[in-house]
């Protein structure tokens, strides 16, 4: 039984495939509508995401298959203190595989442990966002056509941003890529990042406090939010929100080829001119999650060589 | 000079560093046993200074080796039988802990759900990095 809990789950040439598979589809995705037929895809939100869940289930329902689940726990036999354990046991019954978010580190993990069907960690906390990585990773490759040899700025949040540490562990894994971690001091990536992951890679990463300092020379530029509910006070949270804003002018420093993704929801941190500049991929990258995700769910339910 | 008599059959904990026999005993479950056991603190020794050594009654089944070898795994553990010395062993950092230590990460799953092991692997050697399982916090010993 094979599960998507952390990015690095898959290899290298199982994200290689996966992402060949997301580009078939995406060119003909007509092919691969009935694929899933008589399937149930059940998406189980411990907390609220619209966005990630409505794409698994575009990416279900693209397929063919049908949905079932909650969005909120409160709705759910959670709120009577069932364990993450026994609901999965139960849903297992009735789906084909899984989709889970839950606020808590290490939830998908435990859920995956329970189940007999595939399980998809479709965020756990501050901890991992497997599909956002392969969302992230099926943008970079199908617009630069490599995942290899690229100069990637990360911008903002890269303290908790749980998209940024995911994509850093993905990158590490492709020769010649270079980083540039571009944060206010108190929103550095974690010590563990830097020694665990990045030191240990060979890779060459930089840290610095200025946007226009660097965007000159990247190729991908990622930007995240400064996310409010990661912070213990407001002051923080209002003192650091708006540095690190990625607007027109600092887009005429970069290069022609540079992208710039962003995992959404944008805040400020990107202002809305930049939206019409061609390398604002931000929106596209949400038609690419869904595409990552359709070929995730063929992989995992073993459909992926039918078609 | 303290004289503890000596064991016939058991186990004797060397080389524990100076004054962390009583954390070990406590994590070892040493309280709980119904044998002999003598915790002599503070000896002198030639290759540490000091050290802690712990003599237990009974067969090597009594002690959790894991334990040991997350908490210190410079110990050497002596085994004895009808008073003599028959085997020297030396432990090695284990590769995993299961409820030896516990996540303290306030957003790790294992706060909420109780019934969950806290599982920990060893994720760097050289730093003797621990990870919790579910949320890859590194433990603090």
């Amino acid at each position: 039984m094979r599960h998507l809990i952390s990015p690095q789950d898959f290899s290298v040439e199982e994200i290689d495939e996966l992402l060949a598979l997301a580009g078939r589809i995406k060119a003909d995705p007509k092919k691969y509508s009935h694929v899933c037929d008589g399937l149930k895809l059940a998406t189980l939100f411990y907390e609220p995401s619209t966005r990630t869940r409505l794409s698994f289930e575009t990416a279900m329902i693209n397929l063919g298959g049908s949905i079932i689940g909650f969005s909120d726990a409160a709705n759910s036999s959670v709120s009577k203190g069932e364990t993450v354990a026994d609901t999965i046991k139960i849903i297992s019954i009735f789906a084909d595989i899984i989709a889970i978010r839950h606020p808590k580190e290490g939830a998908a993990l435990v859920a995956s442990q329970n189940a007999s069907v595939p399980v998809i960690n479709a965020g756990d906390g501050g901890h991992q966002h497997p599909t956002q990585t392969l969302t992230d990773l099926n943008t970079i490759y199908s617009l630069k056509g490599r995942l290899g040899g690229l100069k990637v700025g990360f911008c903002g949040d890269l303290k908790f941003g749980r998209t940024v540490h995911s994509l850093i562990n993905a990158l590490v894994r492709y020769p010649d890529n270079e980083f540039v971690l571009i944060s206010p001091d108190e929103l550095r990536v974690p010590s563990y990042i830097k020694n665990e992951v990045l030191g240990n890679s060979g890779h060459k990463f930089t840290e610095v406090d200025k946007l226009e300092q660097v965007i000159g020379d990247l190729d991908i530029l990622y930007m995240t939010r400064v996310q409010k509910e990661r912070f213990f006070n407001e002051e923080d949270y209002i003192r650091l929100k708006d540095r690190f804003i990625l607007d027109a002018e600092k887009m005429k420093i970069a290069s022609p080829e540079m992208l710039v993704l962003h995992p959404l929801p944008r805040v400020n941190e990107i202002a809305v001119e930049v939206d019409s500049d061609p390398r604002a991929v931000y929106f596209k990258q949400v038609e690419f999650g869904v595409y990552a995700r359709m070929a995730l769910i063929l992989m995992l339910l073993g459909l992926d060589k039918e078609v | 000079m303290l004289n503890i008599s000596g064991l016939n059959d058991g186990i004797v904990l060397d080389h524990i560093q100076a004054g962390m026999s009583t954390e070990l005993a406590k994590h070892l479950g040493l309280d709980k046993l119904d044998c002999q056991v003598a915790m002599i603190r503070n000896c002198k020794s030639k290759k540490m200074g000091k050290k802690d050594i712990i003599k237990i009654e009974g067969g090597l089944d009594v002690v959790n080796l894991d334990v040991l070898g997350y908490f210190d795994h410079n110990i050497t553990i002596n085994i004895i039988r009808d008073g003599h010395i028959v085997e020297k062993k030396s432990l090695k950092l284990p590769t995993r802990l299961v409820n030896v230590i516990k996540c303290k990460n306030p957003r790790c799953i294992t706060t909420v759900e109780r019934s969950l092991p806290h599982i920990f692997t060893l994720t760097d050697e050289a730093t003797q990095t621990y990870r919790c399982l579910y949320c890859e916090e590194a433990a603090n010993k």
